[in-house]
């Protein structure tokens, strides 16, 4: 029993277990409205693109690294907006040059002149280790922000994502709800990146929000499954990795997927395929640009 | 469109021209959609009969001429079936709310609706004869349920112009019956209706007014006055035969012979 207990007695595990959890649990619940839109794909290049930012900010002014990353992350999102809205290129393949040109030009600066904020695996992989109290404090605060958010744009968001061209002729204004998701999610992703690490959050993403669809046909008992199962992974993965002495993005991910697995174990067919429905969502692309006659 | 009589005039184009790109679809379109419209637009795929919907919807703009819209006009909007993800986790009674979110009540402060949203979702529900299917699942209905959960979010806002995409494709036959009577309900109550169709004989020709479109609007007027052959040869590009029955207009292909022997 005191073996099972020991972690607890170190404030740094009490800290990283609570920034573990939250981070689950923010990650979870933006998470439903990024598998609903399809958007899965954007929250894997965002973070791989906030990556660069963290890299590139803190060569200059390692203090800041957060806000120069968060930055960073909106800036690329937005871009990735404007150039699917502008051009005909599909939204994957702005993804794709955008967000991996950042992380490209991110690992190319911590390669050639190393760092002075948080470790080059750590920000990949996710750390135990060097949570500072701003930290927490900033991912409460991102957290609020988006539960805030949701709540206050409820239809609007809902409706949205659901139908974008009836919402927009319904006079909800589409655009701006879908760029203020993307810098909400921009913030999460950065907020979330030291325990979790960039190149797992995505998982952490999409994980909680597709095991809570398979649970549930009401969209507000997924929004509270896909929290609570986040929550979950994050807690059981951060102490798990204490044990195993594997970076914690690791851990929180493998006790997510344990979790699909169950799941989708136990669950009978039907609900199986209401999950398999999720990616065949029709592309969030303004009405303007669709050729249909 | 001068409509089946007078009223307010809810929108009017002028010398429209539209289209996606560089390429018009739509030429010199002048059209004037009325309270008291009840309208039907034909023509074949690719004629530009969706994007005059679209226009009218405020979806797409004119590349030139001039929409003029009635200042604070509501307008309700019923897709294709097909544009949504049937799978999305909502109920029927959720989509139907969810369309409340007009100006007025986006800006209320709290996710759940009140108690009068939730009795006039049921009333627009009962009317659509859905009310029993509220708490399922959108992907448990069947199409035809499917385009009366849209049809009911649509009411839900208390149009006053109603625009509905093919609303009785991939329906069966005893659901166009109850959508076109609902349709001339709904008209009756001053709801203006404009829908695109294209069914000659199965929605078209149960209309009171009709727009032919081809790249223009070839011809409009009562079924009479244009289920024609040559107004339907103008818009189909194709030889059809037009019947009467029972004082209706029937719509048969010229030759169906011909079009059966070249089947394989």
């Amino acid at each position: 029993m005191d073996q099972i207990l020991e972690p607890f007695g170190y404030v740094f595990f009490r800290e990283a277990l609570l920034v573990a959890g939250l981070s689950g649990a923010l990650l979870g619940f933006i998470g439903v409205f990024i598998v609903l839109r399809g958007m899965s794909y954007i929250g894997h290049g965002l973070s791989h693109s906030i990556f660069g930012g963290f890299a590139a900010v803190q060569l200059f002014a390692a203090q800041f690294y957060v806000l120069g990353a968060g930055l960073w992350g909106i800036a690329s999102a937005l871009a990735i907006n404007t150039v699917t809205k502008r051009s005909r290129l599909g939204a994957d393949a702005a993804i794709g040059v955008i967000t991996t040109a950042s992380f490209a030009l991110g690992v190319a600066l911590f390669a050639r002149f190393g760092t002075s904020g948080p470790s080059f695996e750590s920000a990949l992989f996710g750390s135990i280790l060097g949570i500072s109290p701003e930290q927490i404090l900033w991912l409460v605060l991102v957290s609020l922000l988006a539960v805030a958010f949701v709540f206050l744009r409820y239809r609007a968001l809902l409706f949205s994502t659901f139908d974008p061209e009836v919402a927009d002729v319904s006079g909800i204004r589409v655009n701006r709800i879908e760029a203020q998701l993307m810098v909400i999610l921009s913030l999460s992703i950065l907020a979330t990146l030291t325990v979790i690490g960039v190149t797992l959050v995505a998982a952490m993403l999409v994980i909680p929000a597709v095991v809570a669809r398979m649970l549930t046909d009401s969209f507000g008992r997924m929004l509270a499954w896909s929290t609570g199962i986040g929550t979950v992974s994050g807690l059981v993965g951060m102490y798990v990795s204490y044990y195993a002495d594997v970076p914690s993005g690791t851990m929180i991910v493998l006790v997510g997927a344990a979790i699909f697995l169950v799941v989708f174990a136990f669950a009978g067919r039907a609900r199986r395929r209401r999950s398999a429905g999720l990616d065949s969502h029709v592309e969030p692309v303004p009405a303007s640009s669709v050729v249909r006659q | 469109m001068t409509g089946t009589g007078v009223g307010p005039e809810l929108i009017r184009l002028t010398d429209v021209e539209a289209g996606y790109g560089h390429a018009p679809v739509l030429h010199s379109v002048d059209l004037h959609v009325h309270q008291d419209q009840f309208s039907g637009i034909v023509g074949p795929s690719g004629s530009g009969k969706t994007t005059l919907l679209r226009l009218l919807l405020g979806i797409v703009k004119p590349m030139s001429g001039t929409i003029t819209t009635q200042p604070g006009l509501r307008t309700a909007y019923v897709p294709q079936l097909e544009t949504v993800n049937w799978d999305f986790p909502i109920t029927v009674r959720e989509c139907v709310l969810m369309s409340g979110s007009s100006a007025r009540e986006q800006r209320r402060l709290w996710p759940w609706a009140s108690a009068e949203e939730n009795d006039r979702a049921h009333a627009v529900l009962a009317r659509l004869g859905i009310e029993a299917l509220a708490d399922r699942q959108i992907r448990q209905l069947s199409g035809g349920q499917q385009q009366r959960m849209f049809l009911a979010r649509a009411l839900y806002r208390r149009p006053q112009l109603l625009l509905l995409d093919e609303p009785t494709s991939g329906v069966d036959v005893s659901t166009r019956h109850d959508v076109l009577h609902l349709l001339a309900d709904l008209h009756a109550d001053g709801v203006a209706i404009v829908l695109t169709t294209h069914d000659l004989n199965g929605m078209a020709a149960h209309l009171p007014h009709l727009v032919c479109v081809n790249h223009r609007v070839i011809a409009d007027g009562t079924p009479e006055q244009v289920i024609r052959p040559e107004v339907l040869e103008q818009t189909f590009g194709a030889r059809m035969e037009v019947l009467e029955h029972l004082g209706m207009r029937v719509v048969v292909d010229e030759r169906p012979e011909h079009v059966m022997r070249v089947q394989p």
